[in-house]
């Protein structure tokens, strides 16, 4: 399960909305082993294409640093699809490398609505897990046990 | 030539779960090579084919290897190498080619 702020999902959203048609992506950081996303990073799309993303390679280190400096991980990894559904492709599985990260499609091929799903991929594997979108933190629990055994 | 390799999570089960290791050579190559000696297998997820394999970033200091050589990228006595596993992806059906 995802659990997310409002205003955090609003902002993914809009970004992706944003660079319609090209790809949107970015990440959400939160404290090391939270699994609490809390600071929205905003991503440039290195390829600017409307069916790739890479993160700038530059940008991302300075980015990781920050998350180490700040005992910060990345909870989340958003990207947006433009034309096809919120669903992992095989380039987003291949790639995935973060087992313990949610990772966000975002999609906005249709105008007035998106679709925005969430994913843990663990070797290869898609699972999708449910979102709970929140409005604070405060009254959701969101402890590390909320967290699927690994089995 | 001594640097502090950083190494990312995915990557950790090479280095006994060291975040940081020590690896000894005057390029990137040699640094790798010097690297599978001490952390058997690890070179097998950053070089695919003789280059650089696509799914990584490594960067000497704060250069993204990919501009200043490759795997031909100099280091020097205490620099910083830093690995980290690309982010990428999309909904293309069929990877581009040239990935930079």
């Amino acid at each position: 399960m995802l659990t997310i702020r409002h205003d955090l999902v609003d902002a993914m959203v809009a970004h992706a909305r944003r660079d319609h048609p090209d790809e949107a992506c970015g990440v959400v950081a939160g404290p090391v082993g939270s699994n609490r996303p809390e600071r929205f990073i905003e991503m440039a799309n290195a390829e600017r294409s409307t069916t790739f993303y890479r993160f700038d390679a530059a940008e991302q280190l300075r980015v990781w640093r920050a998350m180490d400096a700040a005992d910060e991980e990345p909870v989340v990894i958003y990207h947006s699809h433009t034309a096809t559904e919120a669903y992992p492709s095989r380039t987003d599985i291949s790639y995935a490398s973060q087992p313990d990260a949610h990772y966000v499609l975002i999609s906005t091929r249709k105008p007035d609505t998106h679709e925005l799903r969430s994913y843990r991929i663990i070797d290869g594997e898609v699972t999708e897990e449910p979102v709970d979108v929140v409005e604070s933190y405060m009254f959701s629990h969101t402890g590390a046990d909320d967290v699927p055994d690994a089995s | 030539m001594s640097v502090t390799v950083s190494v990312p999570t995915i990557l950790r089960t090479y280095t006994g779960g060291e975040k940081s290791v020590k690896a000894s050579g005057s390029t990137i190559a040699e640094v790798i090579e010097d690297l599978e000696i001490r952390h058997s297998g690890i070179k097998g997820r950053l070089v695919k084919d003789g280059s650089l394999h696509r799914f990584v970033n490594v960067y000497v200091n704060d250069e993204d290897v990919r501009f200043v050589g490759g795997l031909d990228a100099k280091v020097h006595d205490g620099d910083n190498v830093t690995i980290l596993p690309a982010v990428a992806g999309g909904s293309a059906a069929h990877e581009r080619q040239t990935m930079l």
